[in-house]
């Protein structure tokens, strides 16, 4: 037995037999039931299983104790009412801060932090990673971190201008129904459940093969799909609103729509709002990504993550780990979202049940 | 109308009508994908043709697709022609679509099949761990974990996959991956096992979570808590009060995400080299072949409609007030 | 021999787990004792947050949404509940004590006959056999008035009526012979006219299976009716325990007393002399194509107030979405002042609608939460007569310190109200209009007894201060006597009652205002016994 097996072992041990001293039964729990479940891989795969286990393990501290102190260290420098909203953060949602705010910095400074030029060949085909290049080397020889940053604002950019137009349309539409009511409400809901009824990416494809290729029309087209789901959420919000009392008494004074929508809809659905827009620009950035990887997003030499991976899948099979990191880049982004979305819609969710 | 229809059991209307519902939407979307799609700024013979698009070329071209008759006429001949099971033929190979169709799906089911029964009581299990330890350590982990699953595009699930499983591991088999004949068999389940593995992962998070909010809220409504107070054990209480009306959300919860799966698959195809119809369409829309984008693209829909269908069609009945009507 | 439940010194927490901040402790049921002998009913009433339906669940050491007892004993028949094994617990609860809850309707399981749920405890712990189990349920659904008894139980919940399934959970409690039932507000979600059904089959019922019960209720006048003993509860701490006698007839606390006099204060009917101020003539509504209101006719005087009663149902929010525009009537005329008012919202002119003014039932959702107090009676200032900055704000104290609340409160929000407060800023909203009609829609029913005779003494002095003119929609008699002039009965959708106080509330009567009139139970003993007489002469008489 290696000392790093006997190592492993020692540590869950112990920490589980703290955890059961100390009462704490569902943290005993997962502790216990991953010592189990490793005693079993352990035997299937031997030593590569743990490794495995440790390196989750390990960057799962190092984010949690990340977020912790990114959450401090706002409660800190906020005022006050802002760092008791950020208090009630939990630590996932810090640490999806946190990584928004610098990916956001990455993209943004692009040309100032990138080693190398975005379409710069710099190297031979997919050379491991140096000191010289710190991700290697994509199929083409450019550099793979350098491109990574590029990529970070081209999808960044593309995925934000897709999700606030499909907003801006979904919103538009939605709260127009809500509040004419009548057969404005029946024309535009019939014709967003045919489109609902279409799966998004058959759609998108469908559409993309019969348009010609532009980054406008791409934006354009993913927005037209993903309104849907906005129109969805915005009417069922908007008509939950609407039959408040507090708006039927706006309406009885004679204010006029703008004031009811501005004034007494939109100030009480923010939060829901805000974190459908989370939720929006998540899944922008998977369909980009997506239809990228399938040849119908973003075109070459332009880079962008889901066209990096198109790029360089072909390395994997030579075990070069470079389609890896752009679709690592991908699904960390879009879990960062995700988390801060979740956080906010349990904060609206228990604000609703505290209020009785 | 479901109110007119005097002397049948409400439920059935409805399901009839929803079955109606489903089919013209079927059509309606046939209509939008063959008419819409040509109405959009953009030709699709130079589009085919691409950068070799001369004006010779391209009339050409038109004229031996028979490109230049009303869009409302060929759309009629073939939808005529879809319902006797005819799709037409390819402009790229000048083969029939019907060939290639037909055998790809097979070969879509199949792997989405494979998908399905380990997905559905893989999820609908954790989705009840998580009932179960609601809002304590496991749920929590369960959260966090199945959030990460959800953000995470189906192409970096499937190539990490492929360069543990497959590559460092020897567990598997990377792409291509061609199934042998018979389709239906076990040796083909083993070689697919990557490739449905990553679908699972897809619908996995989704269908749990959903299952997680449907059984959440049977066992916080009122009879539970009725239940309880008349000493009845928690085991019966599940099996006689909540399972009975968490039948309903959970055949909607599935449905669903099988509709979902059928969609993945064509990303999932693309990874792996599998020859379904996924990889047929998306190399079709590549080199703009509208015939075979079409047929797949109703076929898609088709599939994912009816499955919608069938979640409605699943609440409608298990719903007592529809079935034991007044 | 002991008592079958002695309750001593019991204490229930719960954690309060506000976002952002520490959770913090509290307490909801301070030390209360109390003993229940066999057969005998104990009342606990209080407001809303005394800790009255906690205690009664105790008693299946059951707490509810996080709730945990912390301290005391629950012994019945001398065994403290509190240290019982869970087997133990499940063995008691359904066997021994038996619950009730105020919603009957979420209370059964949807997919479940009624027959099936009703005797599972019965057959679960062994007490008989099903077939014979079976035979009770029928027996007491008989017992508790249910039509077609012997059918009943094939039923599934969705199809019977709110009423019916009350009385069914009430045999589903009855079934296995307990010692103790809880009924926590069994008949609160209830009609007028249904409850004192329920009301009487739950009597009968406990009279003839001789069990014991903890009545929950926030209604003193039912308690009465039915309990043996009485505990006045207020903050989680005991006001008042005694037998039911002395608590009616000779309150000792404060309290108590308040609690008794509730609206016994008789306004005096004003002189029916003034011209009318609003007028509804011929007037027929409809939603869609269902039609909701049948040639009604009402109208009221100039500073007074007309109270329009009705069970839900009965179409009297529908005549106040009439007269505000929200409905236009189908067929009829509103008159305002004399002058015909135009049928639909957008086409009445501001000076219209600021005439008049509406008040809600649930103050909480007729204020916009993101609002303060100051934005919420500072809008109809400026809107109407254009007031701002400084000026706005003085108005806005000046209507504060007359609804009796006064400046400190004109930064807050309304979730830092309480309830008569959030209804208060409410009715001032209404009054910054200086409107010349007020339509109140239920605007003390979701209040606690004693804040609720608050806000009806506050709208009755603003309208001796100011002269306007009160439509007061209702479904409660009690209300109506105090501060009525002319009232208006609705059933179905029509008026089946129309005039001044006097003329309604005295005999002769039409059927169903009797009816009505003979459900509202009174705050003395031995009312349920004689209604249920009157009711059965009259039947025997037909």
């Amino acid at each position: 037995m290696s000392p790093f097996v006997f190592g492993y072992f020692t540590i869950l041990i112990g920490l589980s037999s703290l955890a059961a001293y100390f009462g704490r039964r569902d943290a005993f729990g997962v502790l216990f039931t991953v010592t189990l479940l490793s005693m079993i891989f352990g035997l299937l795969w031997g030593q590569t299983a743990f490794i495995g286990v440790t390196v989750i393990f390990i960057v799962i501290i190092a984010a949690m104790g990340l977020g912790y102190c990114f959450r401090e260290y706002m409660v800190m420098l906020l005022p006050d009412n802002a760092a008791r909203f950020m208090k009630s953060a939990p630590l996932t949602a810090s640490f999806g801060m946190l990584m928004i705010i610098l990916t956001a910095i990455l993209a943004i400074f692009a040309d100032v932090i990138a080693p190398y030029g975005e379409r710069e060949i710099v190297g031979d085909v997919w050379q491991p990673a140096t000191d010289q290049f710190l991700l290697g080397t994509d199929n083409l020889g450019r550099d793979m971190l350098s491109r990574l940053i590029y990529g970070a604002q081209t999808t960044i950019a593309v995925a934000l201008a897709a999700s606030v137009l499909s907003f801006a349309i979904g919103m538009f539409l939605s709260f127009t129904a809500a509040v004419v009511g009548g057969w404005v409400d029946q024309v535009f809901s019939r014709i967003e459940d045919m489109l609902l009824a279409i799966p998004t990416l058959i759609f998108a494809l469908v559409v993309l093969a019969a348009l010609p290729q532009n980054i406008f029309i791409l934006v354009a087209v993913m927005a037209i799909i993903d309104q849907t789901r906005v129109f969805r959420l915005g009417r069922a919000v908007a008509i939950d609103i609407v039959v408040q009392d507090y708006v039927e008494a706006a309406r009885l004074r004679g204010e006029g729509w703008l004031w009811v929508i501005f004034r007494e809809v939109l100030p009480n659905v923010l939060t829901p709002l805000i974190a459908e827009f989370g939720l929006r620009f998540s899944f922008a950035i998977l369909f980009l990504s997506t239809l990228s990887f399938l040849g119908l997003g973003i075109q070459p030499p332009e880079a962008d993550w889901g066209g990096m991976v198109k790029d360089n899948k072909d390395g994997i099979i030579f075990l070069v780990p470079a389609a890896l990191y752009p679709g690592a880049a991908i699904a960390l982004l879009a879990v960062c979202v995700n988390m801060v979305v979740d956080w906010l819609l349990n904060r609206t969710a228990s604000l609703k049940g505290g209020r009785g | 109308m479901a109110t007119r229809t005097f002397g049948m059991n409400p439920a059935i209307a409805l399901v009839l009508q929803r079955i109606g519902i489903g089919f013209l939407l079927i059509l309606a979307i046939s209509a939008l994908l063959f008419i819409g799609v040509e109405l959009l700024p953009g030709d699709f013979a130079r589009n085919f043709l691409g950068q070799s698009a001369t004006p010779e070329a391209v009339a050409n071209i038109r004229a031996e697709l028979g490109l230049e008759r009303p869009v409302v006429v060929r759309y009629f001949e073939w939808l005529g022609g879809v319902l006797q099971g005819d799709f037409g033929e390819s402009w790229a190979n000048r083969q029939s679509v019907n060939e290639q169709l037909f055998k790809r799906l097979s070969n879509t089911l199949f792997l989405a099949a494979v998908a399905a029964v380990f997905a559905v009581p893989i999820s609908v299990g954790l989705g009840m761990i998580a009932v179960f330890f609601r809002n304590r350590l496991p749920d929590q982990m369960i959260n966090v974990v199945s959030l990460a699953a959800i953000s995470m595009p189906e192409f970096f699930i499937g190539y990490l996959f492929i360069f543990f499983f497959a590559l460092l591991l020897g567990f598997g088999s990377g792409p291509p991956i061609i199934p042998r004949d018979p389709l239906w068999s076990l040796s083909n389940v083993e070689l697919v096992a990557l490739p449905a593995a990553t679908l699972v992962v897809v619908v996995l998070a989704h269908m749990m979570r959903m299952t997680r909010a449907a059984i959440l809220n049977i066992m916080e409504s009122a009879y539970i808590e009725t239940a309880e107070l008349k000493g009845v054990p928690m085991m019966k209480v599940i099996r006689k009060h909540a399972a009975p009306n968490a039948i309903a959300p959970i055949i909607n919860v599935v449905a669903l995400n099988l509709a979902y799966l059928v969609v993945g698959v064509v990303v999932v195809e693309v990874i792996f080299a599998y020859p379904g119809m996924g990889q047929y369409f998306v190399d079709a829309v590549t080199v703009r072949d509208m015939p075979v984008v079409q047929a797949c693209g109703v076929v898609f829909a088709a599939v994912y409609i009816i499955l919608n269908m069938l979640a409605d069609v699943g609440a409608i009945l298990a719903n007592p007030r529809l079935m034991h009507p007044r | 021999m002991a008592s079958l439940l002695e309750v001593r010194d019991l204490r229930i927490g719960a954690t309060v787990y506000p976002p952002g901040d520490d959770p913090f402790d509290i307490e909801i049921v301070k030390g209360v004792d109390f003993d229940l002998e066999k057969g005998k009913v104990i009342g606990l009433i209080g407001e809303s947050g005394a800790g009255k339906s906690t205690i009664g669940l105790a008693a299946l050491a059951y707490g509810r949404g996080g709730v945990r007892i912390t301290g005391g004993r629950v012994l019945l028949k001398g065994k403290d509940l509190l240290r019982f094994t869970k087997a133990g617990i499940r063995d008691v609860r359904g066997r021994h004590v038996c619950y009730v809850a105020q919603s009957a309707a979420a209370a059964f399981n949807p997919s479940m006959r009624l027959a099936d749920q009703v005797v599972e405890a019965t057959v679960l712990h062994g007490i008989m056999s099903r077939s014979k189990a079976m035979e009770r349920a029928r027996y007491l659904f008989n017992v508790l008035g249910l039509p077609d008894a012997d059918n009943f139980g094939d039923r599934f919940p969705h199809q019977v009526s709110g009423g019916q399934l009350q009385r069914a959970m009430t045999a589903m409690a009855l079934c296995p012979r307990p010692d103790l039932i809880i009924f926590d507000e069994p008949t609160t979600a209830l009609d007028v006219t249904t409850q004192l059904d329920v009301l009487a089959a739950i009597k009968t019922a406990i009279e003839e299976t001789d069990t014991a019960a903890i009545y929950i209720t926030h209604d003193l006048a039912v308690v009465a009716q039915i309990s043996d003993d009485i505990m006045v509860l207020r903050h989680g701490e005991t006001v008042e325990y005694g037998p039911v006698k002395q608590i009616i007839e000779a309150p000792r606390e404060e309290y108590t007393k308040a609690l008794l006099s509730i609206r016994s204060d008789i306004k005096k009917e004003a002189p029916n002399q003034n011209e009318a101020l609003l007028k509804l003539e011929n007037v027929d509504a409809a939603y869609g194509r269902v039609p909701v209101l049948f040639d009604v006719n009402m109208h009221v005087p100039s500073g007074q107030t007309l109270a329009v009663v009705g069970e839900s149902g009965s179409g009297k929010s529908t005549t106040a979405r009439v007269i505000t525009g929200l409905l236009p009537p189908s067929k009829g005329q509103v008159l305002f002042d004399g002058e015909p008012l135009p049928p639909a919202l957008p086409q009445r002119s501001k000076e219209q609608l600021r005439q008049i003014q509406m008040i809600y039932q649930m103050a909480d959702v007729a204020m916009n939460p993101r609002q303060t107090v100051e934005e919420i009676i500072g809008r109809p200032l400026g809107f109407y007569f254009g007031l701002k900055g400084e000026e706005r704000r003085h108005r806005v104290v000046e209507l504060l310190d007359q609804i009796e609340m006064g400046e400190p409160f004109i930064d807050r929000y309304p979730a830092e109200l309480s309830g008569g407060q959030k209804q208060r800023v409410c009715v001032a909203r209404a009054l910054a209009a200086e409107p010349r009609l007020v339509i109140c829609d239920e605007p003390t029913s979701a209040l606690d007894p004693l804040v609720a005779e608050g806000v009806l003494k506050l709208l009755m002095d603003l309208q001796k201060e100011t002269g306007v003119t009160y439509i007061f929609i209702t479904h409660d008699i009690a209300t109506v006597r105090a501060i009525a002039d002319s009232i208006a009965v609705m059933y179905q959708g029509k008026v089946v009652r129309f005039g001044p106080k006097s003329q309604v509330l005295s005999p002769p009567f039409d059927d169903y205002t009797d009816l009505l009139l003979k459900s509202v139970p009174e705050m003395e003993l031995g009312w349920l016994e004689r209604a249920l007489e009157e009711r059965r002469m009259v039947s025997a008489g037909h």
